[in-house]
């Protein structure tokens, strides 16, 4: 009833949708990047959209099960071949005892996740199985996995139906990333105001779950645009002194007293989420109203297709 | 004691949460507005999922799916809701805070930043102690790391501002001044902070419910202990 892990690839978690609820004790979220992605994963596997799985980072491990079972794969495409052969990711597939799981390097996009039917078992930390890496808690053992971990499985129906995710449904990830601007935006130079919206970003390498930080036009912020300390949310765009802006990511703090040039669009967190290091980007406007519309047709399009798999045959 | 003042708006911050601006300072009365409206607008409507104060504000993040459906998106029909209920949670008195005993020792390699604090301040090391453990602290606000609390209330002869390098490991536990502010880090953390000392208590535990053990509005005080006592708390 386990995963053994042969080798462990750059960054492989265990998440889930996030730790709800804890963030006035200043604990972070943590949850998957593109979650959208994972959601989808799990659906295919047969699991609740919230089961744990595996966010695996750039380049993939390779796992042995012990036990037959159900495995889907979402997000970035890591060329993952079972037993050699070739595993198309966005379809479930049944994983017999003793195989071996192989993923290489993400071919394009930064993370995929592996769903695998009964989810990654573990007690839950703070409500959610996800790891916290700041802090060293939740997940397995607080960390990232090694090679030699071992990881238990949920139980799981022996035969899940096989589900493959129509290309209409598969997430699209833009380069585009939309921006709800927020009004203190009148405090930053109309020079910097306009490039944020017409010149492009590179993703450093100092980007990470906590937070994308970008190169690209510098901003400076007025005096006004310094505040006392208050909650931020994934998606929140900082600006410290440096000049470079901060994308806020799943194990983002809790508080932030940084000047904020608006917040990246629910729906596009996934974009940012698949943007690998020396990636560029650009950002666009959104309205709140209509970031909103987008996520609320979102959710509708998932829980239609949530209906139709469980009414599958 | 209620608290009278303007209404509350709530405005977007992003497409999940949104934020009520309580004050300009982060001064007693903007506080007591924070604290006010905190514990009302946990659980006040089943699409909240997280209430967080800031020094200033109040943080509502919500899941949009679950507001009901109006006429309106979300975030305008959450925002009203919650606009109805701000004037009574705000004229509603404040229960009494607790007071939290954190006991700290300001000895040794406990506190390798005293006899600079000291020495910035002009005071000697056991009139700094003194000082730290003769006022009482509001916990103004959580951050920065799981269960780290900001603290107001620090003599102001005490305030000396940051290291300019930050160490790379602060040991959990460790008690600091920065600049005006006091706290403690709950965990091993990089940190700049000037420290006074180490308390042996775990302020923040994942494995207990709650794990943080202040919250937003206890009053906090520091009792100096020695290493003995120290040793038997930390090592039981």
């Amino acid at each position: 009833m386990t995963i053994e892990v042969l080798r462990p690839g750059q960054l492989t978690t265990v998440q889930d949708l996030g730790r709800r609820g804890c963030q006035h004790e200043g604990v972070p979220e943590s949850g998957s990047m593109d979650a959208y992605a994972a959601r989808l994963a799990n659906l295919l596997a047969g699991n609740d959209e919230g089961a744990a799985l595996l966010e695996i980072t750039l380049t993939g491990p390779t796992l042995r099960f012990t036990r037959a079972a159900t495995v889907a794969l979402g997000g970035a495409d890591f060329g993952a071949t079972l037993d050699g052969t070739l595993l198309a990711p966005w379809r479930s597939a049944r994983v017999v005892a003793g195989a071996t799981l192989e993923l290489g390097a993400a071919h394009d996009g930064c993370r995929g996740y592996l769903a695998v039917g009964g989810g990654i078992d573990m007690p839950p930390v703070l409500g959610s199985r996800s790891t916290c890496l700041a802090a060293a808690f939740g997940g397995h053992h607080g960390r990232a996995l090694r090679a030699g971990d071992v990881l238990a499985l949920g139980a799981a129906p022996a035969e899940a139906p096989r589900r493959t995710l129509a290309a209409a449904v598969r997430p699209t990830y833009r380069d585009s990333i939309r921006i709800i601007p927020v009004p203190e935006m009148d405090w930053f130079d109309p020079d910097g105001r306009h490039a944020l919206f017409a010149e492009p970003f590179t993703v450093t390498p100092r980007s990470d779950r906590m937070g994308y930080r970008l190169s690209g036009p510098r901003f400076a912020a007025g005096a006004r645009a310094e505040r006392p300390s208050s909650a931020v949310a994934m998606g929140t765009v900082q600006l410290p002194p440096n000049g470079e802006p901060i994308v806020l990511m799943a194990d983002h703090q809790t508080t932030g007293g940084y000047p904020v040039l608006g917040h990246v669009a629910s729906v596009d967190l996934g974009s940012v989420a698949q943007l690998r290091p020396g990636a560029s980007l650009r950002f666009s406007p959104v309205s709140l109203d209509e970031a909103q519309r987008l996520y609320l047709e979102r959710e509708r399009a998932l829980a239609s297709l949530r209906r139709g798999l469980l009414q599958s045959p | 004691m209620g608290v009278t003042s303007p209404p509350v708006r709530f405005d977007p911050l992003g497409d999940c949460a949104l934020v009520a601006r309580l004050g300009e300072r982060a001064d007693d009365e903007t506080f007591a507005r924070v604290h006010a409206l905190l514990s009302l607008l946990r659980g006040a409507h089943p699409a909240v999922r997280d209430v967080v104060a800031g020094f200033t504000t109040v943080t509502v993040h919500y899941e949009p799916a679950e507001v009901e459906e109006t006429a309106d998106l979300p975030h305008h029909t959450l925002a009203r809701r919650l606009e109805a209920l701000a004037p009574d949670a705000l004229a509603r008195p404040i229960a009494s805070p607790r007071l939290v005993d954190i006991p700290v020792c300001y000895e040794g390699e406990l506190a390798p930043d005293l006899d600079e604090v000291a020495r910035h301040t002009g005071l000697d090391a056991r009139e700094v102690v003194a000082r730290h453990t003769g006022a009482t602290y509001d916990v103004r606000m959580i951050g920065f790391l799981p269960g780290f609390p900001y603290l107001a209330g620090l003599d102001p002869r005490l305030a000396t501002p940051r290291r300019d390098e930050p160490r790379a490991r602060v040991p959990a536990g460790s008690v600091g001044i920065g600049g005006e502010q006091t706290g403690v880090y709950p965990l091993s953390s990089p940190g700049g902070w000037r420290l006074i000392g180490r308390t042996p208590l775990r302020l923040f535990d994942p494995e207990r419910d709650p794990a943080s053990v202040l919250a937003v509005g206890d009053r906090v005080r520091f009792r100096a202990i020695d290493r003995a006592a120290y040793e038997r708390v930390a090592s039981p």
